[in-house]
């Protein structure tokens, strides 16, 4: 199953909400595009109320991850399961519907509908929830009046945050965030993973894509490292040091912590 | 006068040829199909109006509360089915099996129907009478009601696109339909939707040209989607009033040409058409400008 950061972070792992039921179960997903294994026999679960986040480079497989959670990709092997479902079959409306809402990377707002209109598709068809399209105004005062406005005459970090209200809207128990970062100015990101906070407390669980390991650190209960697709450092950010976050990202063999029956399968 | 006189039946004429584009042009702005059997199934609608009417005795001009619903249900399990398949593999595999939905109607309708043309209503008032505008005009009332349709139908469309819930999902799933997935929209269901509307909006064309003309079997391909083409394209993909714009350019310059020389009138049109398509290939308003 999961290489080395299961075992070796055994204890860490205790001290997660363990006696609760894990939300979203993900048992060795394996996911090809087209010949390339792009995820190798992945495991994960999400308890409610955390921050769980993917960390690795280019190409680890971590936006493949998420998009087969959202139900975008189909799995070769293994499954996920939500809310103790079976929904590995279910297309990707139907999981959204269920509670797994995707902020897909590079946003992927409608172009030629103005801010409302894109709220308003997100809350179509809405699970009940605290949130409304009322409410992400009052979030993202800003949106308000320029809710007529096409998204694309908006900039960067206020189109993301259209496309994570969209995904609000939506009532989500499990939010997913692919590569919130991406092209935005650092002061931007840092606002909008300040929102974060205001999410939680609402009472969604989130599972976030980061390319910025430090940034993943700071905001993240839990971490996840993928390399080449497979999982190469699972833990809490307190119980990782960087050098380890680094030998896992990078797969720097020699940097690699003591506890690696799995480390010599790595290529 | 005789100039004149032209322009405004061509005008009027080109609200039937917005009538038979506006079904093409949503099919292609929403799902990115190109229905090549798009005349031939207002043939098909045609057919069935002089089926309803002859075997219910409802007013010709109420066969279409019968035959737009049917059409349109014909069109939602069209697409769910064999458009969606052939949209599954690859857009052009939609061409070639809208090419081939399209030879097996025409072939049924020759089969079933003979090659004999027939109109829809013949005997009508409202097919022949017309009011004199001036000395040296008179203008069929029937071109004048094929035009209002027209414009009404259009205003619907409008209207329906959007203001209301389909028809913003319309507009999400055109965009991305992925993204409309992520939402929890069933992005097939509604392609369905739309599929459903052009249909509608095909049936009301295959009506109105059965009562303006005659229906043949062959009629579908020659006539119907051939300026159904030609009017989307002069007016612009995707832009609703572009197809009636289209539609009236077309009319206009087919009624010119048949002023110059009877027999230039189809050829006049395609010159039209094929200056736009070298000149302004997006059409006259393309998406972009209209938003």
């Amino acid at each position: 199953m999961t290489v080395s950061g299961a075992k070796g972070n055994g204890e860490a792992g205790e001290e997660r909400p363990d006696d609760g039921t894990p939300l979203l179960v993900v048992r060795d997903l394996v996911v090809h595009h087209g010949q390339l294994r792009a995820l190798d026999a992945i495991s994960l679960r999400v308890f409610p109320g955390e921050v769980y986040a993917i960390i690795g480079a280019n190409g680890a497989g971590k936006s493949t991850l998420l998009r087969t959670i959202a139900g975008l990709h189909h799995p070769t092997t293994g499954s996920v399961r939500f809310d103790g479902k079976d929904v590995t079959a279910l297309r990707p409306e139907r999981r959204a519907t269920q509670g797994i809402v995707l902020v897909p990377e590079g946003r992927r707002l409608f172009g030629s509908l103005s801010v409302q209109e894109n709220l308003q598709v997100g809350a179509t068809y809405a699970r009940p929830g605290p949130w409304t399209i009322d409410r992400v105004y009052e979030t993202f005062d800003w949106m308000r009046e320029r809710r007529g406005q096409l998204t694309a005459q908006l900039s960067g970090g206020e189109q993301q945050t259209v496309a994570i209200g969209r995904a609000l809207v939506a009532n989500p128990r499990m939010l997913l965030l692919d590569e919130l970062s991406l092209g935005l100015a650092p002061v931007v990101v840092q606002r909008i993973y300040g929102m974060l906070a205001q999410i939680l407390a609402s009472g969604l669980t989130v599972l976030l894509v980061e390319q910025d390991v430090s940034q993943a650190l700071r905001v993240a209960s839990h971490i996840h490292c993928l390399l080449e697709g497979r999982t190469t450092l699972e833990g809490r950010p307190a119980d990782v040091t960087a050098d380890q976050v680094e030998a896992a990202y990078f797969g720097l063999a020699g940097a690699a912590p003591a506890d690696q029956p799995g480390e010599g399968s790595e290529p | 006068m005789a100039w004149v006189n032209a322009i405004i039946q061509g005008v009027l004429i080109g609200g039937l040829y917005a009538l038979f584009a506006c079904g093409l042009s949503l099919m292609f702005g929403v799902m990115k199909v190109v229905n090549l059997a798009h005349g031939d199934l207002a043939v098909v609608a045609g057919y069935v109006a002089i089926g309803v009417i002859a075997v219910i005795h409802i007013p010709v001009l109420l066969s279409f509360v019968i035959v737009v619903p049917l059409m349109a249900l014909v069109g939602y399990a069209l697409q769910r089915t064999i458009l969606q398949g052939a949209l599954d593999r690859s857009v052009l595999t939609t061409l070639l099996v809208t090419f081939g939905l399209s030879v097996v109607i025409e072939n049924g309708l020759l089969q079933f129907f003979t090659a004999n043309s027939r109109g829809i209503g013949a005997g009508l008032a409202l097919e022949s009478d017309s009011f004199s505008l001036g000395s040296q005009i008179q203008i069929g009332y029937l071109p004048v009601v094929i035009f209002a349709v027209a414009v009404v139908v259009l205003l619907g469309l409008q209207y329906f696109l959007s203001r209301s819930k389909y028809g913003r999902l319309i507009r999400a799933v055109a965009d991305d339909k992925e993204a409309a997935q992520l939402a929890g929209a069933d992005y097939r269901h509604v392609f369905g939707i739309a599929a459903g509307i052009a249909f509608g909006t095909v049936a009301l064309a295959g009506i109105a040209y059965g009562m303006y003309s005659q229906l043949d079997p062959t009629a579908g391909t020659d006539t119907i989607l051939l300026f159904a083409f030609a009017a989307v394209v002069i007016g612009g993909l995707g832009s609703l009033w572009g197809t009636l714009l289209g539609g009236v350019i077309l009319g206009v310059a087919q009624e010119i040409g048949a002023q110059i020389n009877i027999s230039d009138e189809v050829l006049a049109g395609f010159i039209v058409f094929l200056v736009v398509l070298a000149v302004r290939p997006q059409g006259l308003i393309s998406r972009g400008a209209q938003s």
